[in-house]
């Protein structure tokens, strides 16, 4: 009969799907991640509601947990806003990092060397410019190559990081070494530090000001449209009359500006001093973060708090159950992949054998 | 024996989503005759043979091979029960040989020489023209077709399936191809030819079957129809075949085209020594086998390839000349040409498919107005505009264009481009993939704005339509213009074989 080799289920395109519906399959899977976060929680020997409970419970039970998962989340959602006009435009910029550096030893800069003549405001707001000017800079070097000779912008991009983490090493055992053998820089001035609001630094205002004016970037402005049109087809930039080099480097500028902000932010106003591992990976989480979110800056904020409480929790869980801190970058990584094949399954359906034949072969 | 079909379809069904692509379909193939399968596009005629060379399964229905219930799970089951297809896009390695190109995929030992030989016998035996040690890169459009027929062929395929086999030829390529049809029907075959094309339908097929919006029409003998009545068939109510061509008085000229020469980045030639001029009140046809400077032509009057040598003008109604050359295509547009261009790419040039209408009208706009913001009012309002006056389907204006249907598409980007009355108007294939009616519009649409003066450049494929849109036809043979002619007064066959040489009457 037909049912032989009829193959078990087969793919079919699906028809446009509801704005809530596709929303509520975006929310199942990370239930259903959640859900298979359970597996490597039990193989630790441990019961996985009570895992979970601990993780929540660590990162915002109390005010002071909140803060602190407050304070994980900033640079995570300032970082992914930086990106998503690059990832927009299907420039991979996989730089972040770097940028956030470059941002951050910028800062540093006036921190070290001025602190004592500047007032601070004023301090800190050429410790904002620069460090988003030293970020911008750092972007635009990978996007006038890509401009001008069409270079492979992901290699480039990775390879800048590892430069300007090389460049902090350098500062940390040279010139701004603080006690000699240190290999640290000295400890920011209070006139260098950001100035808290709700005990937690003013970064998180900065932040979600960030969220609205990208949201109406690339939503509402001549520069965003440009943005869309080229991460669709570069040809029908290029048709449009668009420069499309030019609308590459200066989003690219932008990129790095907002990167080399959140620098500014980590160094003055949660580490008050620059080491190599400034960025710790934020350059890279985000990327999960603008993706999860489909490049939408105020879903951003609800995916970089979600990753934020799954760090600080993980950190609790470490502690009371001996759980490793791992577990958070399983969880996300679950995460990202089931957020994935969820966009698999909005776009098409399966169909199982026998299911639609039963009729015909009755 | 001669009375059984090779093939009978009964009944057969193929949705994909919500879109019904074939309605319960019966069909019937018989040895030693051509049928050909006709139907607009988007009929379901590639579909249905799809199913028949196993790349879908039917969702219903059934198929009778020589009356045994068989069924087609992949293309290698399909060549086992003797049914091969060429497809409209060739699947073929650039880097091998036709022989290995033959071979690939086929479980036997590779015996190159064998093949070789096997190869030749059967180029000889329907009069083919190919050598089976020629690689492919090397080859003409026509030789790859041919290759993919003989790859067919060698797997014994005695039931062939040919999708739209000379959309891609030039008339002569034509005219041999179906005396090899001729020969595989007088060797047994059974031949079904995929087309829309009906004076192909009537010089080589033995019978018709029309498919119209995914259900079957009917079946008829060639010898017993004629084109109108196989058009009534295909569109369901008449369609008169005459494109209405109005003549324009006084006209002037309006793009001067000088000695234009373009080279790729390879440095081959694409364009050489150009020269026209295209007149306000006046479509200028540009026919020429696919890949001799159309594209090239067109992107370059429009600021999107680079030139080597010429000039290009636009001349405006107080004979004042704007030279084009080393412009943009913003800087085209500020120096107040009205140029409008329907490009060949679709969604990879002329539209953003991710974007609804109301995106794609401001492709056009997007830099009108002051401050960083942009204006949406005036594109939202041009966009309702078009759905109305073009009738475009769409569930609304911000739908994705990518998920229109190709005319509707096409609708969008026309309307676009013809939306500020453009002085040189230039299209290329405006009306490729398009059903008939849609291509009608089109038509009218590109005569309305002849009759309101504007220059229009119309790259065609169609002879046909070319020879009774245009009003004259610029003739391009392998970058060079192999002449300029009348085409009130011109021959189809006199268009081919300019097509395919260059003539010696080179247009000064």
């Amino acid at each position: 009969m037909s049912e032989v080799r009829t193959p078990l289920f087969r793919l079919a395109k699906r028809e446009a799907m509801s704005r809530e519906k596709i929303w509520a399959i975006r929310v199942g899977s990370i239930i259903i991640a959640l859900i298979l976060g359970c597996i490597p929680i039990m193989l630790t020997g441990n019961n996985p509601i009570s895992a979970y409970a601990v993780i929540v419970q660590g990162s915002v039970s109390r005010p002071i947990y909140i803060r602190q998962t407050v304070k994980i989340a900033i640079p995570l959602l300032g970082c992914a806003l930086a990106i998503a006009p690059c990832f927009k435009m299907r420039f991979w910029n996989i730089g972040a990092e770097g940028q956030i550096t470059m941002g951050a030893v910028a800062a540093t800069f006036f921190a070290l060397n001025f602190a004592k003549t500047i007032p601070s405001p004023l301090l800190l707001a050429i410790m904002f410019i620069t460090a988003a000017t030293a970020g911008g800079l750092w972007a635009l070097i990978p996007a006038f190559f890509k401009a001008k000779w069409n270079t492979n912008e992901t290699l480039f991009t990775l390879m800048m990081n590892y430069i300007a983490i090389g460049i902090v090493a350098w500062l940390q055992g040279g010139p701004w070494e603080g006690r000699k053998g240190s290999q640290l820089i000295p400890m920011f001035d209070d006139a260098a530090r950001l100035p808290e609001v709700f005990r937690v630094h003013c970064g998180w205002i900065i932040v979600l000001l960030l969220v609205v004016l990208m949201y109406f970037y690339m939503n509402k402005t001549k520069q965003g449209f440009e943005i869309a049109v080229i991460g669709d087809s570069v040809n029908t930039a290029r048709y449009a009359g668009m420069n499309v080099g030019w609308i590459i480097m200066r989003t690219m500028f932008i990129s790095g500006a907002i990167s080399g902000i959140v620098g500014f932010m980590i160094v003055s106003g949660a580490n008050y001093t620059l080491y190599k591992g400034v960025a710790n990976g934020v350059g890279f989480t985000s990327i999960t973060v603008a993706w999860l979110s489909q490049l939408n800056s105020f879903a951003m904020i609800a995916i970089s708090a979600m990753l934020a409480i799954l760090e600080k929790g993980s950190n609790t869980l470490q502690t009371r159950l001996q759980v490793p801190a791992s577990i958070a970058d399983i969880i996300t990584g679950i995460l990202l992949f089931s957020m994935l094949a969820s966009e698999f399954f909005i776009n098409y359906k399966l169909i199982f054998r026998g299911r639609d034949k039963k009729e015909v072969n009755a | 024996m001669d009375t059984k079909y090779a093939i009978e379809m009964k009944g057969i069904t193929k949705r994909f989503g919500q879109v019904v692509a074939n309605d319960s379909i019966n069909l019937t193939i018989k040895r030693g005759e051509i049928l050909a399968l006709l139907g607009e596009n988007g009929s379901g005629k590639t579909t249905l043979m799809n199913m028949l060379s196993g790349i879908y399964q039917p969702d219903e229905g059934e198929i009778y091979k020589d009356g045994k219930l068989i069924y087609i799970h992949s293309p290698r089951e399909a060549y086992e029960h003797g049914i091969g297809m060429i497809h409209q896009h060739y699947k073929l390695i650039e880097v091998f040989t036709a022989a290995q190109n033959i071979l690939l995929g086929l479980d036997e030992k590779m015996d190159i020489k064998g093949a070789n030989l096997k190869v030749k016998e059967i180029c000889e035996r329907y009069g083919f023209d190919i050598e089976p040690t020629t690689k492919v890169y090397d080859m003409s459009v026509s030789q790859k077709q041919t290759v993919e027929i003989v790859k067919v062929l060698y797997r014994g395929a005695e039931i062939l399936i040919l999708d739209e086999p000379t959309a891609v030829l030039t008339p002569q390529e034509t005219d041999t191809l179906f005396e090899v049809l001729r020969n595989m029907k007088k060797d047994g075959k059974a031949i079904v030819i995929i087309t829309h094309k009906l004076n192909e339908v009537m010089e080589v097929s033995d019978k018709v079957a029309v498919l119209r919006k995914g259900e079957y029409i009917g079946t008829v003998e060639t010898r017993n129809t004629n084109p109108q009545a196989l058009t009534d068939m295909m569109v369901g109510h008449s369609v008169a075949l005459n494109i209405n061509r109005p003549l324009y008085e006084n006209p002037h000229k309006k793009l001067v085209v000088e000695n234009l020469t373009c080279v790729d980045e390879e440095g081959i030639k694409k364009l050489d020594n150009v020269s026209f001029i295209a007149n306000t009140g006046e479509i200028l046809g540009v026919a020429g086998i696919s890949g001799s400077g159309q594209k090239e032509l067109l992107e370059a009057i429009a600021g999107l390839y680079p030139v080597k040598n010429g000039s290009i003008r636009v001349v405006d109604d107080k004979d004042n000349e704007t030279e084009l050359v080393g412009k943009t295509p913003r800087k085209i547009r500020e120096a107040g040409v009205g140029m409008a261009f329907v490009p060949e790419d679709r969604l990879g040039m002329g539209l953003v498919g991710s974007m609804g209408m109301t995106g794609n009208m401001l492709l056009r706009s997007w830099k009108n107005g002051k401050g960083a913001f942009l204006k949406k009012k005036e594109p939202e309002n041009l966009a309702n505009r078009v759905m109305e006056e073009l009738e475009v389907v769409t569930p609304s204006i911000d739908f994705p264009v990518r998920r229109l249907s190709g005319g509707n598409v096409q609708k969008v980007l026309v309307g676009r481009e013809i939306s500020n009355e453009p002085s040189v108007l230039m299209t290329a294939y405006a009306v490729r993939g398009l059903d008939i009616n849609t291509s009608y519009t089109i038509y009218n649409l590109l005569t309305e704005q002849k009759m309101k003066g504007a220059a229009v450049v119309y790259v065609g494929e169609d002879l046909d339509v070319l020879l009774e849109l245009a009003d004259r036809i610029l003739v391009l043979c392998g970058g060079r213009v192999s002449g300029i002619v009348d085409a009130r007064t011109t021959t189809k066959e006199e268009v081919g074989l300019m097509m395919t040489q260059i003539g010696e009457d080179v247009d000064e």
